[in-house]
């Protein structure tokens, strides 16, 4: 086994289980850490099967492999990027909602506060 | 009877504000206008709630800072949902003298439109703003007239009347920072009327413009973009 090999498998499984663990204890939510266990699989795949990655790269027609590591990932990357910038303008439409309710809820409870106050 | 609201949004207009609900309550309007006013506190950092608490107005205390749109609509939503007839848009830094409110009222009342806007440019007199943000005004100007196919020279004027569609539009859709010109395609999209009237702005008196030197180039982009997006959006 190289010893590229080693590395990757140690950091990807690393990486797996630091997943795992983040969504045991809640940090990260199931639907969010789809993409990065799909992907850490990936990783350790190709980590173990050396010849996969060779077999992919004549595939798609691509001279180095490791080309097509970058492009892969780099492409995935932005994709992901984009889909947080969706979810932040979710959050953010929703806390605008969430102030303003809020803010419309204050002035009923003062106009029932003073409804009920005693003479 | 018509009831008005009139909604003013404060960032850290402690200064300003009192002089400003004292000035509105001096107000004299015809008989059947029912004014009620409300400020809206966007978060701010210094005692503008306290200081708003103190006055006979109603306060719309925010708590999260929503910026200038989602103020505004905050006070919208509260019109919607207590059924005025009319709702004004008014600066809380007394940029917006309350005596030209008669001249809004008057220009609604003339041609019944559903947005009436104050303008400093039709008639030139008053606080003009520096050069800089003429220019931009002038590019505004222009691109009011590309996306709504009309001629508003004041399109970044804060002082505005809504009446009862513009309020419940308003309510439903309001652009979060630099709110003015976009909602202008918004609301002519929408098939709204909107009817300028020459106003008399003063220069301010404390507080920051949500416009400035430092962000302006931001701001053209970021509104450029965000009249294109309602132009090609679907009411």
């Amino acid at each position: 086994m190289l010893r590229i090999q080693i590395i990757t498998i140690i950091a990807s499984v690393a990486f797996l289980f630091l997943v795992f663990r983040m969504v045991v204890k809640g940090r990260l939510r199931e639907e969010y850490s789809i993409i990065w266990l799909l992907f850490t699989g990936i990783l350790v795949t190709f980590s173990f099967w050396e010849k996969g990655l060779l077999l992919v790269s004549n595939l798609f027609g691509v001279y180095l492999p490791a080309n097509l590591v970058f492009t892969i990932s780099i492409f995935i990357a932005l994709v992901y990027l984009l889909h947080l910038s969706v979810v932040a303008s979710k959050l953010q439409k929703q806390n605008k909602l969430l102030a303003q309710e809020m803010a419309l809820m204050k002035i009923e409870i003062e106009k029932l506060k003073e409804e009920i106050k005693p003479e | 009877m018509m009831n008005i609201l009139i909604i003013i949004p404060c960032f850290n207009e402690q200064a300003s504000l009192p002089g400003l609900i004292s000035d509105l309550g001096n107000l004299k309007l015809p008989e059947k206008y029912n004014v009620s006013v409300c400020v809206v506190n966007d978060c701010s950092t210094d005692d503008t709630r306290q200081v708003a608490k103190k006055l006979d107005v109603i306060l719309i205390d925010l708590p999260v800072n929503l910026g200038i749109g989602g103020a505004v609509q905050s006070g919208l939503k509260y019109a919607l949902l207590n059924n005025y007839d009319l709702a004004v848009q008014m600066d809380g830094d007394g940029q917006h003298p309350p005596a030209e409110l008669q001249k809004m009222i008057a220009c609604y009342e003339e041609t019944g439109a559903s947005l009436v806007i104050g303008s400093r440019f039709i008639v030139k007199e008053g606080f003009q703003s520096s050069f800089l943000r003429r220019l931009g005004i002038t590019y505004f100007h222009w691109l009011n007239k590309f996306f709504t196919g009309k001629s508003i020279y004041d399109s970044t004027s804060g002082f505005r009347l809504f009446d009862k569609k513009a309020i419940q539009l308003g309510a439903r859709y309001y652009p979060d920072d630099y709110p003015e010109p976009e909602s202008l395609v918004f609301f002519s999209k929408a098939g709204l009327a909107i009817k300028e009237t020459p106003v008399v702005m003063v220069h301010r008196n404390g507080g920051q413009s949500s416009i400035r030197s430092f962000t302006s180039f931001y701001y053209c982009v970021k509104v450029t973009l965000a009249m294109f997006f309602s132009f090609i959006r679907k009411p």
